[in-house]
């Protein structure tokens, strides 16, 4: 199933970029090098945009990682998870995901590594992980390059249908692989 | 929201720094941020330009209009504001798709592109429209089929089964974006959206009505 899928993602860019180009040409006589010029043209100016919104983000993140506020605010929220009867080893992870695509993975692995990749916790952390994206990048990249200041609601989604992906995860391998 | 979030990291970052005697990492991790910020971009710009110029070639072969016509009814549900021979529609759909299939690289520059397009809808160029907010998260909670990052770690740390949390993370991802479309509705409805001209604030109001009736998902 696996080695099914994995080679059918290996295919899939290089089906994709050779099957534009030429139904484009073949099909509707669309000079292909020049409208790929003209098209990619717009892609530097993006990415640049983009730089003062996640320079703001990823500072702000960075600092409150090293500080070690983050780690106070697990401390906070520890017992609670105890409580529940869910591994409070995940419980980093849940505030992490939401804000670093880069840190959530290294925390997973870590997880992976010390509690094994069969072990409930590893299970938890790896379907967490593949689960959601990293609200806050998202929403910094995508709004960033268009120029969008205020984000109205969008953030307030993003958060919550990561709160309950979260648990969501939890549950779900609990029950699974319990 | 942001900007209380953004707010919040910093001041607490350097009061909680204060009391551990932190400061000089917290100083150092600011410009570590900065620097990954800078770098995180150059690196979207080898991607950007060359995914655009592809999408560039598809939209003028007129294929993202026909992936538009197949899985246009969906769309049209979760963007009931976009016209609907929009180019916005079929960009969508090509930055959903390769979310489904776990095209991260692909993925990112055909949303912004949605985006810009969703943009020209846009009567105030500041303030997100309730469909570039449903965009978003569908973004943010990203429907992916194999997470296939995760598999290739737990095959390396030695798992008997690495797929084994497909199962698992597909029914999580699913949940996720069950509560984002839901909770995107909940708000598009709760929230008229602030400094539009009268005549679109009643066709916004009269939207959700119609589409109200109909199940979502």
């Amino acid at each position: 199933m696996y080695n099914l899928f994995s080679s059918l993602s290996a295919w899939m860019i290089p089906a994709i970029i050779v099957f534009i180009p030429l139904y484009a040409a073949l099909r509707r006589k669309v000079p292909v090098y020049e409208t790929f010029v003209e098209g990619a043209k717009d892609g530097f100016g993006t990415a640049i945009n983009i730089i003062p919104h996640l320079v703001g983000m990823m500072v702000a993140i960075s600092m409150f990682r090293s500080s070690g506020a983050l780690e106070l605010m697990l401390s906070a929220v520890r017992p609670l998870f105890d409580w529940l009867g869910i591994p409070s080893e995940v419980l980093p992870l849940g505030i992490l995901r939401p804000l670093t695509g880069a840190g959530s993975l290294a925390f997973t692995t870590d997880l992976i590594q010390t509690f094994g990749p069969d072990s409930m916790i590893g299970r938890i952390a790896s379907t967490i992980q593949g689960s959601t994206d990293t609200t806050l990048y998202v929403l910094t990249v995508y709004f960033g390059a268009v120029g969008i200041r205020k984000s109205r609601y969008a953030l307030k989604v993003g958060l919550f249908s990561d709160l309950v992906g979260f648990f969501a995860a939890i549950l779900i391998c609990l029950y699974i692989f319990g | 929201m942001v900007n209380w979030i953004w707010l919040f990291f910093i001041v607490a970052s350097v009061v909680v720094a204060a009391i551990t005697g932190k400061m000089d990492a917290v100083t150092q991790a600011a410009f570590e941020g900065a620097k990954s910020g800078v770098t995180v971009s150059f690196g979207l710009i080898s991607i950007m330009v060359f995914w655009l110029g592809m999408m560039r070639i598809a939209e003028d072969a007129g294929l993202l209009q026909t992936l538009a016509r197949l899985l246009g009814p969906i769309v049209r549900k979760l963007f009931p504001d976009v016209p609907r021979n929009h180019p916005a529609i079929g960009y969508i759909m090509s930055n959903l798709s390769a979310n489904l299939f776990g095209l991260g690289n692909a993925a990112t520059p055909m949303g912004i592109k949605a985006m810009q397009e969703l943009q020209k809808l846009n009567p105030d160029p500041t303030t997100a429209t309730p469909a570039m907010c449903t965009l978003l998260a569908l973004n943010t909670s990203s429907i992916t089929i194999i997470p296939t990052t995760l598999i290739a770690i737990r095959m390396n740390y030695g798992s008997a089964n690495p797929a084994e949390i497909i199962g698992t993370t597909l029914a999580a991802t699913f949940v996720a974006t069950s509560a984002a479309i839901l909770a995107d509705r909940w708000y598009r409805r709760k929230s008229p959206p602030p400094a539009v001209p009268p005549s679109l604030k009643t066709n916004m109001k009269a939207s959700p009505h119609a589409a109200g009736g109909e199940p979502i998902v």
